[in-house]
């Protein structure tokens, strides 16, 4: 049981695919951050989401924790 | 146009290549093992690298020169479809976490050496094993010859014609690779990404300066896709592209798994805990790689115009226009270096699928450890000497054209290689008739792509419109996913029927906890050294 509990973990690696595979959500010129369209800053914006969130499923998952 | 040769960029990419090639060389004593005469150490680097190594290696091998020079030229061209390259490189890592642990772990208990090794034990079936190693050399070869359209780009950029200075250049990373193994393309990943990430973040600040910022830039690109006449160029996606965009960022960062450099780098890396940190941390270079791709706009508002029609050089020559003599020619060297690294690791990764699963399987079954390397680093001269000549020989848009197809056929090695990682009941027969049925649609959908574009009948791209398969809609779709759905299909169908028919079960070699198993694990043998004594293992 222990192991599938830090197994829940691994869901949340999800939430980038979701973010970014969509593109009717980001794919908008408005609003531009510093000249750049929404849909170039938001997919990069996921860049360090995504890392973070990578970086929680490997802090959770590692043994003996 | 012609271009004047440039002397002092030219002194410094080749003072930098002359570095990074005597790193090359030395890097056969860098962490020095007993012996580099097996595979584990000329073509793993004896499977110890740590989370500092492993990030400039897999950095350099997934992040290519061919990557650095196309995709802002892809921007440069058709505007947003070319940014699926950091989709693609951001859900490639959650993707992958997991399966790539799994494969680290029972490549570790078992002594693997290349992806085939895995599924020649896991399904005990050495046929199937082949046909993953012949798709994997063959979607491997172009990629390599890519390498070199980066650096011919660079040369283009400095006035340099001719061949010469390509072959050169190869065959001194062919001698080194040879010597070295994975060693060297280790070592030499930390020249090339230190170079990149100071070249690209001086050019992404820089630039966009003295273009007068991001907004001219844009309006300058907008301008450009109102007035050509090709309908899919534009700042934003058009409708029926957005399922396309997405298919193709999904579709590659599962193709990008399974190539066998990076399974190559990956099973280098000394334990589980590297590859998730690094599945953490190598999305420093998507970020580096979008902004990269963001050059393609401001090559537009600068006015750059390609060489020739080489439209891969429009990144060399917008340093050319925008930075000081000395920094363009570092910069080029940054991309022409970045080229070595994957080459090397591509050569080597085919070399050692050739060994293992063809020589060593077929053609010497008791092949000493020794000659195992001795035929890899063979191998890797070969398919070096291969690349060089058929991009030399052949139209450089043929290597294109292969690597697309590439694409869509490693894919089709995906049920086996990466659903072989979880205990599922498939069978090896149905993975094969998979495996068959995925290349066939692929490459005949391939073939029933033309471009408007460029007015070619077939293999024009690798989106396939779905008003073919008689849905009435203009969206198109990545032709390698399209392929895996009609393999997974037969896969599971098949491995159903079989086993209502009473076929015997696979022959797997491995235990259900070779998949959790760590480095230092008391459960963990000394890895066989042969694919011989791993078979014998059992």
């Amino acid at each position: 049981m222990r192991g599938d509990r830090r197994h829940r973990w691994y869901w949340l690696l999800v939430v980038p695919l979701i973010g970014v595979l969509i593109p009717p959500i980001y794919n908008y010129d408005d609003p531009r951050l510093i000249g750049i369209p929404f849909f170039y800053w938001y997919q990069l914006a996921w860049v360090p989401i995504s890392v973070a969130i990578t970086a929680l499923v490997y802090r959770r998952t590692r043994r003996g924790d | 146009m012609d271009r004047d040769l440039e002397v002092l960029q030219l002194v410094i990419v080749i003072a930098l290549f002359l570095l990074v090639s005597a790193m090359g060389f030395l890097a056969a004593r860098w962490r020095r093992a007993q012996t580099l005469d097996n595979l584990h150490e000329w073509g793993l680097g004896g499977r110890s690298f740590g989370s500092w190594i492993t990030w400039f290696l897999l950095g350099g091998d997934l992040y290519t020169a061919y990557t650095f020079v196309a995709v802002p030229a892809l921007v440069f061209g058709v505007g947003a479809v070319g940014f699926f390259a950091v989709p693609y490189t951001i859900v490639v890592y959650p993707i992958v976490m997991l399966a790539a642990v799994r494969l680290w772990s029972v490549a570790h208990a078992h002594g693997y050496v290349t992806p085939a090794d895995f599924v020649a034990h896991r399904f005990g079936a050495p046929w199937l094993a082949l046909a993953i190693a012949v798709t994997g050399i063959v979607a491997t070869m172009p990629y390599i010859a890519l390498q070199l359209v980066g650096i011919e780009a660079v040369l283009k950029a400095m006035g340099i014609t001719g061949e010469w200075p390509l072959i050169i250049a190869f065959a001194v990373l062919a001698a080194y690779t040879y010597q070295s193994g994975l060693r060297a393309p280790a070592l030499i990943a930390f020249v090339k990404d230190t170079l990149i990430y100071v070249v690209v973040l001086v050019a992404v600040i820089a630039i966009p300066i003295q273009l007068g910022g991001f907004d001219d830039i844009f309006g300058a690109a907008e301008q450009k896709f109102a007035s050509s006449p090709a309908p899919t160029d534009s700042v934003l996606l058009g409708d029926p592209a957005m399922l396309g965009y997405a298919t193709l960022a999904f579709g590659s960062a599962l193709a990008l798994f399974i190539y066998p450099h990076t399974v190559t780098g990956l099973l280098a890396a000394r334990s589980r805990d590297t590859i998730k940190r690094n599945m953490a941390a190598l999305p420093a270079y998507t970020l580096l790689l979008g902004l990269l791709a963001l050059l393609g706009y401001m090559a537009i508002a600068a006015g750059v115009t390609p060489v020739g029609d080489d439209a891969n050089t429009i990144v060399p020559l917008l340093f050319d226009a925008q930075f000081p003599d000395w920094f363009a020619g570092i910069a080029f060297a940054a991309v022409a270096i970045g080229a070595l690294v994957p080459a090397a690791i591509m050569s080597i990764a085919a070399a050692n699928l050739f060994t293992r699963n063809i020589y060593a399987t077929y053609v010497n079954r008791a092949a000493t450890p020794e000659q195992e390397a001795r035929v890899s680093r063979i191998a890797s001269l070969v398919v070096k000497a291969g690349a060089v000549a058929v991009i030399l020989a052949l139209d450089p848009q043929f290597s294109i054209d292969l690597q697309l197809i590439g694409g869509v056929i490693i894919l089709q090695t995906l049920p086996s290689l990466v659903l072989g990682l979880w205990r599922l009941a498939l069978h090896r027969w149905a993975l094969l008739a998979g495996w068959a049925v995925g290349l066939a649609t692929g490459l005949w959908m391939l073939y029933d792509t033309p471009n408007a574009t460029t007015g070619k009948e077939h293999f024009g791209g690798s989106q396939y419109a779905l008003s073919k398969l008689g849905i009435d809609t203009d969206w198109t779709v990545y032709t390698g996913i399209l392929a895996l759905l009609a393999n997974l299909i037969v896969v599971v169908v098949g491995s159903l029927v079989l086993r209502a028919a009473g076929a015997p079960r696979d022959r797997d070699a491995t235990r259900p906890e070779d998949y959790e198993i760590d480095a230092r694990d008391p459960r963990l043998q000394r890895p066989p050294a042969t694919a011989e004594q791993g078979a014998a293992a059992q």
